[in-house]
């Protein structure tokens, strides 16, 4: 657990007020979302299927605008910015993604460098290059890799260098897109593990890890929001969904939980 | 049985009539598209690496294909011709036909077909690719606007990159047309090449260059819009590289045609014989 989760009144680094989406006018997919998410925290959003979390995500990257609400980031209210000035705050931000994103036709420390290429034209090449190379070690890639394309590489080394770039640009919130779906449970627990570290490792990071994966939710995360039927059902630390009376909340721990107990 | 006659109008005419609003919406979504593209190309950060690039791949890629091309087709239409005219004893006119033909229509017809199921598939596939393998998002919330990285560049190279390759195919055309009428059926040289240089205009090539370059706006736009719309995975993918692809050879003949009415139109006012 971080520093986040002891102190008294933290600062929020994303509040959803009300957030109502609907794609097709009739049904909601988010009805009436209240969230804050505090600075500095690793905040975990879990959720049966087809509730509403990458609709969430989405929605605080700036790629969904609310049909109602309030969607704020770092105090700036994301739906409401002009394309251009939305395109410039999300410097502030790093996504891995579930499928790692990584671009195909570039090398892997080419793809770290592609956002610094992008944003710091103040930098040299040779610094860019070193830069690059030391996310890519930040986050245990071995350099023998660095001129591999993405599918010369294994999974575990595609988010690896995800996450690299993710954290190219120094970003203020880091987020993580199902960053373990679809993985062995060994690779599970490296990429929670490298979470985890990369978070410890940058004081003031928010991170936010959207997923399914309870055991790791409860491993990593200081807080825990859990939506059901497009709400927030319950928001709070690891402990606290297991002390909750909420029926639901009890079944979906009790069913979701494989391998981890809380401290 | 009225009233299944009546819900059976019903759904026919329902459907057209949401064929027709998905057209017109889809059509505005296209011009949208393109404006905003054409608005971002001039903006910082500059993207001429970006753009040479893509003139690599649709220009210097697409030579070959268009030298074939160009000289089968010069080929054909010179032996089509040849005969026709043989009947009326008009063997002479072979050339300048041949030359108006292919540089004022099929050559920025052919090329624009040729370029468009090559380059413009690709470009389809490869942003389609990308959409679903979340490379766009990933662009998207790394700050970097995507129309202005993958959009702007293809248009602007697939306009610059059609004249040149319109006038590749031109110039192979007229040669294998040279060569079928000198080399194969006999014809007199010098009354060749003297009746195209009489008979050509300069303006009868830039009406072949303007249009091609008009045909590289629109197969690239499409297939640009098809590919960066892409939904639904692999399937997806498939889907909107054939209806990038279908829809923009259409569209070229389509256009061919207007084109052709309007520069007839432009030159009757201004005073040029056809």
């Amino acid at each position: 657990m971080t520093e986040a989760a002891s102190s008294a009144a933290p600062e929020i680094a994303i509040r959803l007020t009300d957030l109502r989406k609907t794609f097709d006018g009739k049904e909601f997919v988010v009805q009436g979302m209240d969230l804050a998410i505090p600075k500095g925290s690793l905040t975990a959003i879990i959720g049966f299927s087809g509730t509403g979390k990458s609709v969430i995500l989405k929605h605080i990257l700036g790629i969904y605008k609310p049909t109602s609400g309030k969607v704020e980031v770092l105090g700036r209210d994301v739906a409401s910015l002009r394309p251009d000035d939305l395109t410039d705050f999300r410097k502030n931000f790093g996504v891995l993604f579930q499928s790692a994103a990584l671009f195909d036709d570039m090398t892997v420390l080419e793809n770290v460098c592609f956002p610094l290429v992008e944003h710091r034209r103040d930098l040299k090449e040779k610094q860019i290059l070193e830069i690059a190379a030391e996310k890519l070690k930040q986050v245990g890639l071995d350099p023998k890799h660095f001129q591999k394309l993405p599918s010369q590489i294994s999974g575990g080394m595609q988010k690896r260098t995800g996450l690299a770039r993710a954290l190219a640009l120094d970003p203020e919130i880091l987020f993580y897109d199902e960053p373990t779906t679809g993985l062995d449970p060994i690779l599970t627990e490296m990429v929670d593990d490298l979470i985890l570290e990369t978070h410890h490792h940058r004081p003031g990071i928010t991170s936010v890890m959207v997923s399914h994966d309870l055991d790791a939710a409860f491993r990593i995360a200081d807080y825990v929001a859990m939506l059901h039927a497009g709400k927030v059902l319950l928001f709070g630390t690891p402990e606290e969904f297991f002390n909750t009376d909420i029926d639901l909340v009890q079944t979906f721990v009790a069913k979701g939980m494989k391998r981890t107990k809380p401290n | 049985m009225m009233q299944q006659i009546a819900n059976q109008i019903d759904a026919v005419v329902g459907g057209g009539r949401d064929r027709i609003s998905n057209f017109i919406r889809e059509s505005g979504a296209v011009v949208v598209f393109l404006m905003d593209s054409i608005r971002l190309t001039f903006r910082r950060p500059n993207r001429y690496l970006e753009i040479v690039r893509h003139m690599e791949f649709v220009g210097n890629q697409s030579v070959l294909i268009i030298m074939l091309t160009g000289a089968f087709t010069g080929l054909a239409l010179a032996y089509q011709i040849y005969m026709g005219f043989k009947m009326v004893n008009a063997t002479n006119l072979v050339g300048p036909i041949v030359a108006l033909g292919i540089s004022r229509e099929l050559g920025p017809v052919l090329t624009g077909l040729i370029v468009s199921a090559r380059a413009g598939g690709a470009m389809a596939a490869r942003l389609g690719t990308m959409r679903v393998n979340e490379q766009i998002d990933a662009l998207d919330v790394m700050g970097v606007n995507t129309k202005q990285y993958l959009i702007a560049p293809r248009i602007l190279a697939s306009f610059i990159c059609m004249p040149l390759l319109c006038a590749v195919f031109d110039f192979v055309a007229i040669l294998g047309a040279w060569f079928l009428a000198v080399k194969l059926v006999d014809l007199d040289e010098a009354i060749f090449w003297d009746k195209i240089r009489s008979t050509i205009e300069i303006r009868h090539i830039n009406e072949g260059l303007f249009k091609s370059a008009i045909f590289g706006i629109v197969f690239a736009m499409i297939c640009c819009y098809r590919g960066f719309n892409t939904s639904g995975g692999a399937k997806g993918v498939g889907e909107a590289t054939n209806r990038g692809v279908v829809q923009s050879m259409v569209l070229i003949i389509v256009l061919d045609y207007f084109l052709t009415s309007f520069l007839r139109f432009v030159e009757a006012i201004m005073g040029y014989p056809v």
